[in-house]
């Protein structure tokens, strides 16, 4: 039965940075990292740039083969894991392979949500999360005129560039009446949109699938519009992947449920990354923030976890990250930047739109379209809650310029 | 040995805000600058945004390409532009607007430090922004050989064990070293039971004989054709200032080919904390105690390394640990000049023992001894005069330096305003002479069978100094 010190599954960023974590503080101790994939890692943040053909699928690999054998870790690829047993400490997989370990990481990352729309099932549709997906995608857009895609996030935008710029003629359906809601207010949001209606694509905002039939895919809204397009794409959300910790004893909610040392309510099982549902920097209850500087981090936290490094920080919780381009323009977003209640915002539309949050003279959120800012260092801002009154006038004249003079000051 | 990273470091104090740094960097690279100097909290005060080449550096860890990476070799963060989807996220990852959005380009650009050579610090007029090569040093000298063996008896954070270590590793081994009566032989450089603590042959003279007894083995080894071999001293304050002053002065007169280097320490530490000529006003020390009818030592210090420029030496100069490659720097040239004439090297030594600073401050104490201009760094060449190698403008008050010493604690404002003013006056005397170095000196080479060291032909390097600045 094969056995590893430390248990990675997943390839992706979360494990990726766990590796590199326990690393610096063991050596030695062996290592596997297991994954669904048969390739080696890449990040599904790239997949659109695979499907328009700007990046080859050969370019985007994060690691090779050298990095492994370098980092004494087993890359373990078509292993899908199927079971865990926490009492045997051992890890089923769908080839029938048991591994062993001493301390695992989940790592899955999340999945595409397929709602349940009448006829769906019947139809082939297209999603977008791994490499294969990006590439059935590209080839079929090769071939298609229309498309359709559900859903108007991060996901679902790309991919209506990706396919209008490649000539197809595009509608999105998104049920919320703006387009990437919670990372843009209805001012960012409206810059976002036309900038997709000028470029021909047809957005149906707030409205609703009720009906798909094939075979040349029909979509039927929730107002009685027929759209018909020879491509469809789900891109309604995603959703960690969890399935093969049913039964484990694991505590699942949306996500796995972490402490902020990333441990699950199991002895020696971390998770982390899209699976996990961590401290939300805002709330300070557990949620799930899909986006990779969380994955990273929470990566790193628990690889720290693993190998005992005594240098390990607690999660300081997650915010909310979004760097937007579309069409090569800008449209950026951290923390609370859509928020309204109890709160004084500061909204500007020279050389482009900008909304400042604040709570307390300190920053709580930024967003801004087509007027490029650093989205680390209001960060940091936010996650220090630094308080600005000494200089809140110039941060809010000069946000950026002011920031860079604040977190230069932090340094020394 | 492991990698270590040379880079640019920003002192906030000295910048004026003249954005030359920036205009300079957009003409090497295009585009925007890849670092920004912004208002800082107060007017007249400036604050720097500049990628930091992280250790752990998250812009990396975020990106979903691969386009950057830390380089092993020199430890910048390079970006593949090939590679890059310009997303954006490694501009969520920097805390400092480190990698920005470059508006001329619409993608992302960073500082790659120029390639070992960075525009920017060139440019800078105030000293503001530096490039500290201390990685580089630290590449180079780190896995070369120790000259001194492990465990010498030196006092925890002993600064002169420091000098002597770096100073052998930098020397090699084709060197005779001798070490007077000092902290340096009482640590152990000479031995125990027969056996040296050094592994080049090293010697133990009187206080009063280093020189004179240095210039006869040069010349010996002139003498059966060895040229090749440095002969120098490691030496302290006391057997250089004072008790060994006439031999060092006649060795000098002579133009003796050797290499002095003094380890200053400010007074006689190994034998109980004495005070020396080179311990400053108003120091504590066991001759200089403090108490009802006196607080510390009355008179002034000797400036050595100035006496020294009076001798026409071949090279002099002052270092610090504190400023690892100038002091590197000036090791090179004093090694070569002193195969030409008398070579004469101080170093400022601050001693955690006898001026009651704790060991883990004693590189900070060397730091601000020379950012108060306590101890200015400057060189000498009886070709090209003096110079200085660090700037002293803008420098801090003395009393950011002394505060941080115990042998100072006692000091009253008017000490205190005494050794400002001693200072400064020190640092116009040092000006006076910069400004005053004569020019190459062509007309003054000595006459045929003078054993004076000749002023006029200049060594490679000195050349290269000169055309550098
Ligand atoms: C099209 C697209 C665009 C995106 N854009 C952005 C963006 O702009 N900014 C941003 O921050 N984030 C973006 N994201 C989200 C980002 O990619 C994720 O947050 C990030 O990849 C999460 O990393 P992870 O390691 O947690 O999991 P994932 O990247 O989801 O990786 C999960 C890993 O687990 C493996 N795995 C899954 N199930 C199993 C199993 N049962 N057994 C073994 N292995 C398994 C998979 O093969 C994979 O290696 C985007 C995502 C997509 C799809
Ligand atoms: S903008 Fe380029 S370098 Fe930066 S994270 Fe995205 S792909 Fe990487
Ligand atoms: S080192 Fe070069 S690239 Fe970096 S900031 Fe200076 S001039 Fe610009």
């Amino acid at each position: 039965m094969p056995e590893a010190k430390y248990l990675l599954v997943g390839s992706s960023h979360a494990a990726l940075e766990a590796l590199r974590a326990i690393r610096l503080h063991d050596p030695d101790g062996s290592m596997a990292m297991l994954t669904r994939d048969a390739a080696l890692p890449y990040s599904p943040t790239i997949l659109p740039y695979v499907v328009s053909g700007r990046s080859a699928p050969d370019k985007v690999l994060l690691r090779d083969p050298g990095f492994f054998a370098a980092n004494n870790c087993a890359y373990v690829p078509n292993a899908r894991a199927v079971s865990l047993d926490t009492k045997a400490k051992a890890v089923s997989l769908e080839t029938g392979e048991v591994w062993r370990y001493q301390s695992l990481l989940i790592a899955t990352g999340a999945a595409p949500v397929i709602p349940p729309v009448k006829g769906l099932d019947g139809v082939g549709y297209h999603v977008l999360r791994t490499l294969a997906d990006a590439q059935g995608l590209r080839s079929a857009m090769g071939a298609a005129k229309s498309a359709v895609v559900l859903g108007a996030g991060l996901v679902g935008l790309h991919a209506a560039e990706n396919l209008a710029e490649a000539g197809l003629k595009v509608s999105v359906v998104e049920m919320q009446t703006h387009v990437l809601p919670g990372y843009f207010d209805a001012k960012a949001s409206d810059r976002i949109e036309s900038a997709f209606t000028q470029h021909g694509v047809e957005l149906r905002l707030g409205r609703k699938v009720v009906e798909v039939a094939g075979p040349d895919c029909r979509v039927t809204l929730d107002d009685g519009s027929v759209i018909a397009a020879d491509l469809l794409l789900v891109a309604t959300g995603v959703r960690p992947v969890t399935d093969w910790l049913e039964g484990s004893g694991i505590s699942l909610d949306k996500g796995v449920l972490v402490d902020d040392l990333m441990r699950t309510n199991a002895d020696g099982v971390w998770a982390a990354g899209d699976v996990a549902q961590a401290t939300d920097f805002h709330s300070g209850s557990q949620a799930l923030i899909g986006i990779i500087p969380t994955a990273v981090e929470q990566g790193k936290i628990a690889g720290q976890g693993m190998a005992g490094d005594p240098y390990r920080k607690e999660y300081p919780g997650g915010l909310a990250v979004n760097t937007y381009r579309f069409f090569g323009r800008v449209a950026l977003s951290i923390g609370r930047a859509t928020a309204t209640e109890a709160v004084e915002t500061v909204e500007s539309e020279e050389g482009g739109y900008r909304r400042l949050v604040l709570e307390g003279n300190r920053l709580v959120g930024v967003a801004s379209v087509d007027q490029p800012f650093d989205v680390g260092i209001m960060g940091e801002l936010i996650r220090r809650r630094i308080d600005l009154s000494q200089c809140k006038d110039a941060f809010l004249a000069r946000p950026v310029e002011t920031g860079r003079r604040l977190m230069s000051e932090q340094w020394r | 040995m492991g990698a270590a990273f040379d880079s640019i470091t920003f002192k906030a104090s000295l910048c004026d805000g003249c954005g030359d740094c920036m205009t300079s960097c957009s003409e090497a690279k295009g585009g925007e600058a890849r670092l920004s100097i912004v208002p800082g909290a107060k007017a007249g005060a400036f604050e720097l945004a500049i990628c930091r080449q992280c250790g752990d550096p998250k812009c990396v860890q975020v990106c979903p390409s691969g386009a950057l990476d830390k380089h092993a070799g020199s430890g910048v963060i390079g970006w593949a532009s090939d590679k890059c989807v310009d997303c954006l996220l490694c501009t969520a990852g920097c805390a400092y607007g480190g990698i920005a959005v470059d508006a001329s380009v619409s993608r992302v650009a960073k500082c790659d430090q120029c390639e070992g050579d960075p525009a920017c610090v060139k440019s800078c007029p105030t000293g503001a922004l530096e490039f500290r090569k201390a990685g580089s040093i630290f590449n180079e000298y780190g896995g070369k050989e120790d000259l001194f063996v492990p465990g010498l008896s030196g006092c925890q954070g002993c600064n002169s064990e420091l000098i002597m270590r770096h100073a052998m590793r930098k020397i090699g081994r084709n060197a005779v070293l001798a070490t007077p009566p000092g902290c340096i032989p009482g640590m152990g450089s000479v031995g125990y039971n027969g056996k040296t603590g050094t592994k080049v042959p090293v010697f133990h003279p009187l206080l009063t004989n280093t020189a004179s007894m240095l210039s006869g083995i040069r010349r010996y080894y002139d003498k059966v054709g060895r040229k090749d071999i440095v002969v120098m001293a490691l030496a302290g304050d006391g057997g250089t200032a004072d008790c060994g002053f006439h031999a060092v002065s006649g060795a000098a007169e002579r133009g003796e080919k050797i290499l002095y280097v003094c380890v200053d320490n400010e007074g006689y530490m190994n034998t109980g904390m004495q005070r020396s000529g080179t311990t400053p006003y108003g120091s504590w020390t066991s001759t200089t105690p403090v108490g009802e009818h006196m607080q510390g030592k009355t008179q002034d210090a000797k400036n050595l390394p100035m006496i020294m420029t009076a001798h026409r030496c071949r090279y002099v100069a002052t270092a610090s640990t504190g400023y690892m490659e100038d002091l590197y720097e000036k090791l090179d040239r004093a090694i070569e000049a002193s195969f030409e004439g008398f070579a004469y090297l101080h170093i400022y030594s601050p001693c955690p023992t006898g001026w009651r600073i704790p060991s883990s401050k004693v590189i900070d104490a060397c730091r601000m001894s020379v950012d108060s201009n306590f101890n200015p760094l400057w060189e000498y060449t009886n070709s090209t005069g003096l110079r200085f190698t660090r700037s002293p403008d803008n420098a801090l008050p003395v009393a950011a330096y002394v505060k941080m010493i115990g042998k100072y604690r006692h000091l009253s404002p008017d000490q205190l305003a005494h050794i400002q003013a001693k200072v400064d006056e020190q640092v116009a005397l040092l000006k006076l002479m910069a400004a005053e170095a004569p020019p190459p000196p062509a007309a003054h080479r000595a006459p045929a069978g003078s054993s004076t060291p000749a002023g006029a032909d200049l060594s490679q390097s000195a050349r290269r100094e000169i055309a550098r600045n």
